[in-house]
């Protein structure tokens, strides 16, 4: 039964990873992050279920913090850069290089 | 030989107890302490620091004679009195104990370094009157002092080795004296390096006899030499032969000493002519011992000392500088004396009584050209002299009498000496002592030459001097000195030789000469010996004497310009040494930063190169960060399935 | 009275002090910096009245405390003689190193060819104290762990004395020292560590970094040989032997002249030191293995040295290679593993860092009137400036070991001591003595003899400051050439004490002829 939410898990993670490589607007990008982050959840949940535990679900609780933080300060980044140069493209910001 | 042996060393050393003999080591502290105040003090002392340095090279020579006279009164075999001062260098195995040996041997030497060298400090007080800097030669003289009695005074190696380097300072620091001089300069640095080439081998000299028998005191060294095998006693006595060689500018390492008189003159008289140079002969003498144990090492010392006669001899013939043509008739003299230290038993005490006669001599002949060069505008060309022996009465009587020591006038204090090393030559042997002998004879004629070729030109003949030059005889503070020293070289060898006052004197320390039979005046090598010096003195004549000297030098033959340019030791000793040097010098440099350091960067700038390109994978472009790390976390991923760990 | 960890405490404190004073009081942190220093000076003293040469402790004064007890490391600090001469030629030297660097962090006078700008005073004589510091922890060390934090700590202060002070290629050469040296600690650290792992705990023991309970506990040879090797390179690199050694002239010639004095002086004795103390009484078969390559490590560095120092056109140079062929010497003491050459060796440590302290330091004086470290830019000093090219003489003699000098008799135990058992590396190592002359005399010739240079009219003699900075080193080398039986006696059971837990004894003479007059004697 749990085989089918690791399935859709693989799916999400799958499918966030390809936006994450293929999508140039940095919101887009982002929104795939979160997507690989709840497919993890998805998973942690799927397996604590599956072994009886709670050391999953508490894992899961963790990764939401993690993320919530993360879109607080990713985002004010993107809208900094936004701001900046008129535009939401990761290919336009790659000032920090060699 | 075994009865010798057992003879040398026979007197044991007793401990000094008060007595001017527990205080000899006042001999040592008072020269030094002049040279301290005299150069911590700085301009302070410039006023009485002459003084100061010639009252404490008196002092040291008062203490000598005190010295000397409480050893007379002690029977023969007493005559070796130990003093204790302090523990020097306390390690592991080795353990210097510093402390002072008097003997007749040392205290013949003390008083001649403190004696002559006192006569030279108030010489120097009229010869450097005009130096701004005439307390610091008073304080370098006085080092110097110091030095050499340490060198001579030290029961053992250790100290002799400081005493040892330390005139090799003295002298490096009075031959630069004036350093403003390039000339001079060069020949400091010169006389230094060379002397530590020698240095070298009486270091290893010391460690080997270290190594064999544990201690570096005389007195246990010289009681066992015996038990030690010749190979050991050879190689030793070799080495201190090449520490002789450097001091006493022998050869092979001779060169330094002609370039030496580029010092004051009174230095060359004290240093180069009179006591430090004879160093080499009292390391022999004092390590008789060793010697005697080691033939071919005894041999080699005799070699050395008869090529060097001739070399010597040979370079004073050819020399128009005053100083030079005495500084190569030291060389030779100093040849003599090391041929007869080689002749063993027979000759030690013949050398350190030519030493005696020769420190009077020589330093009076010295001091006396320091006297002409003083009245001629420091010119030191031979060639501008003539006919000095009426303005300047003094310095040619005294010179004279010194120059009929040192050919062998009889009655004159060369005569004995140097006589009775001819003789101990051909007493060598077969046909060694034909060669010896031959090679000493000689000498003495070639010396009779150069030296009245000397005379000749400086105070016969007529006045070749320059213009400006109004030669006038020097003050009292500079006679004085002369005439004693020329007392010195009339006296000395009589009352040395007759009666084999200084051989019997000397034999607590190196033991009693074979089948020797007092001088001899008629014998027949003293009879040759004198029919060649008359040749030689009429050779000069004729030379220089009776035909006028060309104020220009002319070119000479091949032997006489090879004489000039000092037997090409030079030449030699720069293409031998200093060329290769200076290219292995560069290469190293050239090595140390292309090679070693070379690499090093080479390493660093391929880590560097590398990093410079790795660093290009960083574009900026976010995604491609991202793919990189999903292929990453494939790789990873798909190497735990292939693994089956998971 | 726990002496060593005050001693480590004061300096560092009064670093701490000196670095925290307002901007702007510059002759305040001078002055501050001198009188801890003094204050260090004193304190240790103190300390050496009342050391016991003849006691049968290891380490005197120990101390111990626990640092890290999961792993056996402590906080173990005590002196036998060898640590005790080198802790005195530490503080010795740092108030002569502060007098001396007075006006190191000024901006240069006019006319100098390179214009430094000024630097920070107070921050370079903070980084002094916490130099000495570290300086008497790394010798006071008696925990393998402790040691290892200290030798890599030192790296720190003098990094940025380099780096920051020095002169126009200042980061290269601090970069090259600070690699050079981190290369040869990390290959220490494994050896550390793996020393730790691999020690033989006997029976009811414990793991420990305890310098005294290791000894011995590294039996397996192979081990033995893998960590000395890590040990020894990290010592060679830092002492410097060749062929490790080039940072050394790139590092002394761009530090200011106080800083050069350190490093030569003090921080590369401590691979000498380690050599002494860690390589030998840890690997004792290792070291007995590897005797034959350090003594041509040696040997080869004192020749090549020497060499490469006659050709050397800048002062600074010159006298780092002169060090590089002096480190030979005291390697080839510390491996000819006998008690005379050992002592000397030991002895060498302390006057190699007071006579090439002098050298730097009179030279570092010369240069900051000329503002050249060239030798081709000098000539005729002694004319102008007597006092100065007098201290000059002295020290270079020194550096040449003439008898009666301090140097001479270190000299004479390391070739005496090393001739017993291998006499042709030491007669070899003797040639040094000529070469030695050679590149003294010929330096001192250049800059100080011949007319005086035109660049050089009008420089100025020694002041009040200089004075005091040259005299008490001078007084050194001369006293300590006439009468170093102080430091011996401290010296000798100590290196007697490495030896047996080496387990080697000195060659009896083939004429045993001292030990018979002894006899007589009695």
């Amino acid at each position: 039964m749990t085989t089918h939410y690791l399935v859709l898990s693989a799916l999400l993670f799958s499918i966030g990873a390809i936006g994450v490589l293929i999508r140039r607007n940095a919101i887009v990008v982002f929104m795939c992050v979160e997507l690989m982050l709840n497919a993890a959840n998805l998973a942690l949940v799927a397996f604590a279920r599956m072994h009886g535990n709670l050391d999953g679900q508490i894992i899961a609780f963790f990764v939401m913090v993690v993320a919530a933080a993360e879109v607080v300060v990713g985002l004010a980044i993107i809208v900094t850069i936004f701001r900046t140069r008129r535009s939401a493209s990761v290919d336009d910001v790659n000032l920090l290089k060699y | 030989m075994t009865s010798l042996l057992a003879a040398a060393p026979a007197a044991e050393i007793a401990q000094a107890s008060g007595g001017v003999l527990g205080l000899s080591w006042l001999m040592i502290a008072l020269p030094l302490a002049g040279a301290a105040i005299l150069l911590v003090g700085g301009r302070r002392t410039n006023s009485f620091g002459h003084l100061l340095g010639t009252a404490m090279s008196l002092a040291s020579f008062v203490v000598a004679v005190l010295a000397f006279f409480e050893l007379l009164g002690r029977t023969a075999e007493q005559r070796r009195v130990g003093v204790e001062l302090f523990d020097f260098i306390p390690a592991g195995q080795l353990d210097v104990k510093m402390g002072l040996l008097i003997d007749p041997l040392s205290i013949s030497f003390a008083l001649l370094i403190t004696g002559v060298g006192s006569l030279i400090h108030i010489y120097s007080i009229g010869y450097m009157s005009h130096d701004p800097d005439r307390r610091r030669f008073f304080s370098y003289l006085n080092l110097f002092v110091a030095a050499m009695l340490l060198l001579v005074l030290a029961d053992n190696y250790v100290g002799l080795y400081i005493g040892w380097e330390g005139v090799g300072l003295a002298s490096y620091l009075l031959i630069g004296f004036w350093q403003f001089k390039p000339s001079a300069a060069v020949a400091a640095k010169k006389a230094f390096i060379v002397n530590r080439v020698g240095d070298f081998g009486l270091a290893i000299g010391i460690f080997t006899l270290f190594a064999t028998f544990g201690t570096v005191a005389y007195g246990p060294i010289f009681e066992h030499a015996d038990k030690a095998s010749t190979g050991i006693l050879t190689a030793v006595g070799l080495l201190l032969l090449l520490g002789a060689c450097g001091k006493s500018a022998q050869l092979p390492l001779q060169s330094w000493l002609l370039d030496a008189m580029e010092g004051p003159t009174p230095v060359s008289a004290l240093i180069h002519a009179a006591t430090m140079v004879t160093a080499g002969v009292y390391l022999i003498t004092r390590s008789n011992p060793i010697f005697d144990g080691a033939p071919t090492a005894q041999l080699a010392v005799a070699i050395v000392g008869a090529a060097t006669l001739l070399a010597g001899a040979i370079i004073g013939c050819a020399k128009d500088d005053i100083k030079k043509a005495l500084a190569g008739s030291t060389m030779s003299q100093i040849g003599y004396m090391m041929l007869a230290a080689g002749l063993g038993p027979a000759g030690y005490a013949i050398a350190i009584a030519h030493l005696i006669t020769h420190g009077f001599f020589k330093a009076g002949m010295f001091l006396g050209a320091g006297s002409v060069m003083h009245a001629m505008n420091d010119d030191v060309n031979m060639r501008k002299y003539g006919g000095l022996r009426k303005v300047m009465p003094i310095t040619f009587i005294t010179f004279g009498l010194g120059y009929l020591a040192i050919i062998g006038f009889p009655g004159f204090a060369g005569y004995f000496t140097k006589d009775l090393i001819i003789e101990a030559a051909f007493g060598q042997e077969g046909v060694r002592g034909y060669l010896l002998g031959g090679a000493a004879l000689l000498g003495a004629a070639i010396t009779a030459f150069y030296m009245s070729r000397l005379m000749f030109m400086t105070f016969f003949g007529e006045k070749r001097w320059d213009k400006d030059a109004h030669p006038h005889e020097s003050p009292p503070v500079m006679t004085w000195p002369l005439i004693l020293l020329a007392i010195g070289s009339v006296g000395g060898g009589a009352f040395l030789v007759l009666g084999d006052r200084f051989i019997h004197f000397l034999e607590p320390v190196v033991g009693k000469p074979e089948n020797h039979h007092g001088f001899n005046p008629v014998a027949p090598v003293g009879l040759i010996t004198l029919v060649l010096v008359a040749a030689g003195v009429a050779l000069a004549w004729v030379m220089y004497g009776r035909r006028p000297v060309p104020v220009e030098a002319p070119r000479g033959s091949f032997l006489t310009v090879f004489a000039r340019r000092d037997l090409y030791g030079d030449a030699i000793n720069e293409s031998l040494l200093m060329r290769p040097g200076q290219w292995l010098t560069r290469f190293a440099v050239f090595f140390d930063n292309r090679g070693v350091d070379g690499l090093v960067n080479g390493l660093a700038a391929g880590v560097g190169g590398t990093s410079g390109r790795l660093r290009r994978l960083q574009t900026g472009f976010a995604r491609s960060y991202a793919l990189s790390m999903f292929f990453g976390a494939a790789i990873v991923a798909g190497a735990l399935l292939l693994v089956g760990n998971l | 009275m726990p002496w060593l960890p005050i001693l480590i405490a004061v300096p560092a404190v009064g670093a701490l002090g000196v670095s925290l004073l307002p901007k702007g009081s510059d002759k305040l942190a001078k002055q501050l910096t001198l009188a801890v220093s003094l204050v260090v000076l004193a304190l240790t003293i103190a300390m050496a009245t009342q050391f016991s040469a003849g006691s049968k402790e290891r380490f005197q004064f120990a101390q111990t405390y626990d640092w890290i007890p999961a792993f056996g490391v402590h906080f173990g600090v005590g002196v036998d003689g060898i640590a005790l001469v080198l802790i005195a030629l530490s503080v010795i030297l740092v108030p002569i190193v502060v007098l001396a660097s007075w006006h190191d962090t000024d901006a240069s006078p006019d006319g100098h060819a390179e214009a430094r700008p000024k630097r920070s005073t107070k921050t370079y004589f903070a980084l002094i104290l916490a130099l000495e510091a570290m300086m008497i922890g790394v010798f006071a060390a008696t925990d393998v762990f402790l040691f290892y934090v200290f030798f890599e700590a030192m790296l720190i202060p003098m990094y940025f004395m380099i780096g920051s002070y020095g002169g126009p290629q200042r980061s290269y050469a601090a970069v090259k020292f600070l690699l050079y040296s981190l290369f040869g600690g990390l290959l220490m650290l494994v050896a550390v560590i793996a020393t730790y792992v691999f020690q033989a705990v006997p029976q009811g023991g414990e793991k420990s970094f305890l310098f005294t309970e290791l000894i011995g506990r590294i039996q397996d040879p192979a081990t033995q040989k893998w960590l000395f090797l890590g040990f020894f390179i990290a010592f060679a690199v830092k002492a410097p032997l060749v062929p490790f050694h080039t940072w050394l002239p790139d590092a002394a010639a761009q530090a200011p002249a106080g800083a050069a004095v350190l490093l030569v002086g003090v921080l590369d004795k401590v691979g000498t030191y380690g050599m002494l103390r860690f390589c030998l009484e840890l690997f004792p078969d290792a070291a007995k293995f590897f005797t034959p390559l350090v003594l041509v490590l040696s040997v080869v560095g004192i020749v090549y040295g020497a060499i490469v120092a006659i050709g050397q056109t800048d002062m600074k140079r010159l006298i780092a290679y002169t060090s590089i062929s002096h480190f030979g010497f005291i390697a080839l003491g510390v491996f000819a593993m006998t008690s005379d050459g050992g002592a000397g060796a030991t002895l060498y440590m302390v006057n190699h860092g007071f006579s090439t302290g002098a050298l730097f330091l009179i030279v570092g004086m010369l240069i900051w009137r000329r503002g050249s470290q060239f030798i081709s830019d000098y000539g005729g000093v002694q004319k102008i400036a007597p006092l100065l090219a007098g201290a000059f003489l002295i020290a270079g003699l020194s550096g040449l070991a003439l008898p009666g000098l301090s140097s001479f008799v270190s000299e004479f135990l390391v070739l005496i001591g090393s001739y017993t058992v291998y006499p042709v590396y030491a007669i070899i190592a003797t040639l040094g003595v000529i070469l030695a002359a050679i590149y003294i005399l010929w330096m001192y010739q250049r800059t100080m003899n011949g007319p005086t240079a035109e660049s050089v009219k009008g420089m100025a003699d020694l002041n009040i400051r200089e004075k005091w900075v040259v005299a008490p080193l001078l007084v050194l080398i001369i006293g300590l050439g006439f009468y170093p039986k102080p430091l011996l006696d401290v010296i000798n059971p100590a290196v007697k004490q490495t030896l047996s837990t080496v387990g080697v004894s000195d060659p009896a003479p083939k004429v045993p002829a001292a030990a018979e007059q002894k006899g007589a004697g009695q």
